[in-house]
């Protein structure tokens, strides 16, 4: 009796989860790849086929994109690691009670406006007329107006500022959780600063670094937004390609065909960055 | 091997927290291969101290000499000092072997000479061929030995301890004080050793200092701390006495006879010098110098006496102990049992003489209201 109703109160629990995996993830993505595999033969006549690949391997603006698309998701990962850790270890080491509230909330605040507002902010400061160029003109830096935007360093700089709470917050919470007598024990034992933080600090953080990594890299990859409207028209971004085929040209064969090539591109690059830092990802995510 | 030239030596080492002072002149000169401990109630500097000779703070004045050089301006990786944590700081991301061999290797010794030195200080510790081990795989006295290997291997002129045994068990920490001693006279190495738990302190060192609020009470071998506390304070923090406030009397020599507020008379020895005739007093007298007799005429001799009734036994086998209330004056007092089965059936209620010698008594002018601990 006991057991049907711990049982009945377990799938009920779980009720919620499985409803939104099942319908919002599963089944949509069954469905996108039973539409990729579909090839227009004639006037809704359709074959199952893997030519919708296949036109992704033979056309080289889309596999550069798509290779494009990844390097720069990468660089992104690696800048905002470079930039996120000290600030983490400043916030979780170097403050204590208010003050690391403060730098906390700081880094928070950003993501209180929504994406698409913060990256007109970007715009309004890169842009020809921006704060920037007028900043340079009016230092005599610069003769005329300077064109910031629509190239892959604004680009850049939109995605690691969209992505720097995602890395500075498992960052924080493993440095956190680093004894501070082992940084001590370190410094006693003759280590120096540098030693420290390459055998001691960056080892414990490896849990945080990784998770963090991750989800930079999934968000910088899966971002629509800011490659777009920082990067206008030549932004050359994976996502873009996949919204043309879907809604410029109703292509929706193509476009699902592109969706579960990112899905799989992404795959493999955690799993491989997973691989060569010696992690695995339920370690990850238990730790962080 | 030993040399005139101190291992450590602090010339009036001062630190202050901005208004207030954790650590006031204090003078200290540990000989080479010297067990010293440094034993104060928490919140006493003993920790700040610790922490300066190692080199995480920065005296606000005073000097700082190891092996007769000063080391003030030399920060902690260079300074020839280890310490073992408090909560010994394995680090968990290494096996045994490399937590061992980080400071040699951080010295840039090579490979195989590391392999070799990290193998023999195992050895030395009784944890031979554990070096490919997790750290987590180590009980609690393994890991300090672990800790204090890791420490050993840099042959540091001065080993300090920061009360390494407290997160041990009972029976555990009895274990490591004598293994902690072997250790220290294997190595012969100079420990500073800084604990609140006198039995550490006494068990191990050569050399105690008694700290409180920021200053050495007073400098000595166990014995002497313990049948010669020079202040009110050590008296009260070493060993466990009983203490009367009481008004001195009357003075022959360093002898005095003094009287409680209520009327009991006492006699004892004027432990710091100076005291006089009406001056009050704060009396120590050991639980384990208390006699305690069935028959008045056993202690007649005594410089003190009195009848009491026993309140209660805290029977705790050896250290087992005794709460008398005197008859006479109402005042409480706690005596060690003897275990040599005279009063095993001694209960509540029973009546029983008790009394001490006089030489026995301690004297020291009053503090003020002052617990002892």
């Amino acid at each position: 009796m006991t057991t049907d109703r711990s049982k009945l109160a377990f799938w009920l629990l779980m009720a919620p989860l499985l409803i939104w995996l099942v319908t919002l993830i599963i089944l949509p993505h069954v469905g996108m790849f039973l539409v990729s595999l579909r090839e227009k033969v004639g006037v809704r006549e359709y074959e199952t086929s893997f030519a919708n690949y296949a036109v992704f391997l033979n056309e080289p603006l889309y596999w550069n994109t798509f290779a494009r698309t990844a390097y720069m998701s990468i660089a992104a990962t690696i800048l905002t690691l470079l930039i996120g850790f000290p600030i983490a270890y400043y916030i979780a080491k170097l403050t204590r009670g208010r003050t690391k509230t403060t730098l906390f909330l700081m880094c928070l605040i950003p993501f209180w406006v929504s994406e698409l507002v913060r990256t007109f902010g970007w715009m309004i400061l890169l842009r020809e007329t921006g704060v920037f160029s007028n900043a340079l003109q009016y230092l005599g830096l610069a003769a005329g107006p300077v064109e910031l935007l629509y190239n892959d360093a604004a680009i850049m700089t939109g995605l690691v500022y969209t992505s720097m709470l995602f890395m500075v917050v498992p960052l924080v919470t493993t440095l956190d959780s680093l004894d501070d007598s082992l940084i001590e024990a370190g410094y006693d034992l003759g280590a120096s600063g540098f030693g420290i933080l390459r055998q001691i600090v960056i080892p414990h953080a490896m849990p945080g670094i990784v998770s963090g990594c991750i989800v930079v890299f999934m968000l910088s990859l899966g971002n629509y937004l800011t490659p777009i409207l920082l990067g206008g028209k030549d932004s050359l971004w994976f996502t873009g390609m996949i919204y043309s085929q879907f809604i410029t040209r109703f292509n929706w064969e193509l476009g699902s065909a592109f969706g579960f090539l990112l899905l799989g591109l992404s795959s493999l690059i955690v799993f491989v960055g997973l691989k060569l830092t010696g992690q695995s990802l339920g370690k990850t995510m238990v730790q962080t | 091997m030993t040399s005139e030239t101190p291992d450590l030596e602090c010339r009036e080492l001062s630190k202050s927290f901005d208004n207030f002072k954790a650590v006031k002149d204090i003078s200290l000169s540990v000989p080479q291969g010297t067990f010293f401990s440094i034993l104060g109630p928490s919140g006493c500097g003993k920790t700040t101290l610790l922490r300066m000779i190692a080199g995480f703070q920065k005296p606000t004045s005073g000097d700082l000499l190891i092996k007769g050089k000063s080391v003030l301006d030399v920060p902690p990786n260079k300074r020839p000092v280890s310490m073992v944590f408090q909560h010994l700081a394995l680090f968990p991301m290494m096996n045994i072997g490399a937590n061992v061999g980080f400071g040699l290797r951080q010295r840039g010794v090579n490979k195989t000479d590391i392999e070799k030195q990290v193998t023999r200080v195992l050895e030395r510790v009784g944890l031979g061929g554990v070096a490919d081990r997790p750290v987590s795989s180590l009980s609690g006295g393994q890991k300090q030995r672990v800790a204090i290997a890791r420490c050993m291997v840099l042959e540091p002129d001065v080993l300090l301890l920061d009360e390494p045994l407290g997160a041990l068990d009972l029976k555990l920490r009895e274990h490591m004080k004598i293994e902690l001693k072997q250790l220290q006279s294997e190595f012969n190495t100079t420990f500073v050793y800084i604990t609140h738990d006198q039995s550490e302190a006494l068990v191990m060192s050569d050399q105690i200092a008694v700290m409180n609020n920021g200053e050495f009470e007073q400098t000595g071998t166990a014995k002497e701390l313990y049948y010669e506390p020079s202040t009110a304070f050590v008296a009260g923090f070493v060993g466990e006495a009983n203490r009367f406030s009481a008004t001195v009397r009357n003075r022959s020599g360093d002898g005095l006879q003094m009287a409680t507020a209520q009327g009991q008379e006492l006699r004892g020895m004027d432990a710091s010098g100076g005291l006089s005739v009406g001056d009050t007093v704060d009396v120590f007298v050991r639980p384990e110098a208390v006699r305690l007799s069935r028959k008045e005429q056993d202690i007649s001799g005594l410089g003190n006496s009195g009848q009491g009734t026993v309140e209660n036994v805290l029977f705790n086998g050896a250290n087992s102990q005794l709460i008398l209330r005197d008859q006479q004056t109402g005042a409480e007092m706690s005596v060690a049992l003897p275990q040599t089965g005279e009063f095993r059936d001694l209960s509540r209620g029973d009546l029983i003489h008790f009394g001490w010698e006089h030489q026995q008594t301690r004297v020291y002018a009053a503090t003020g209201g002052r617990d002892d601990d």
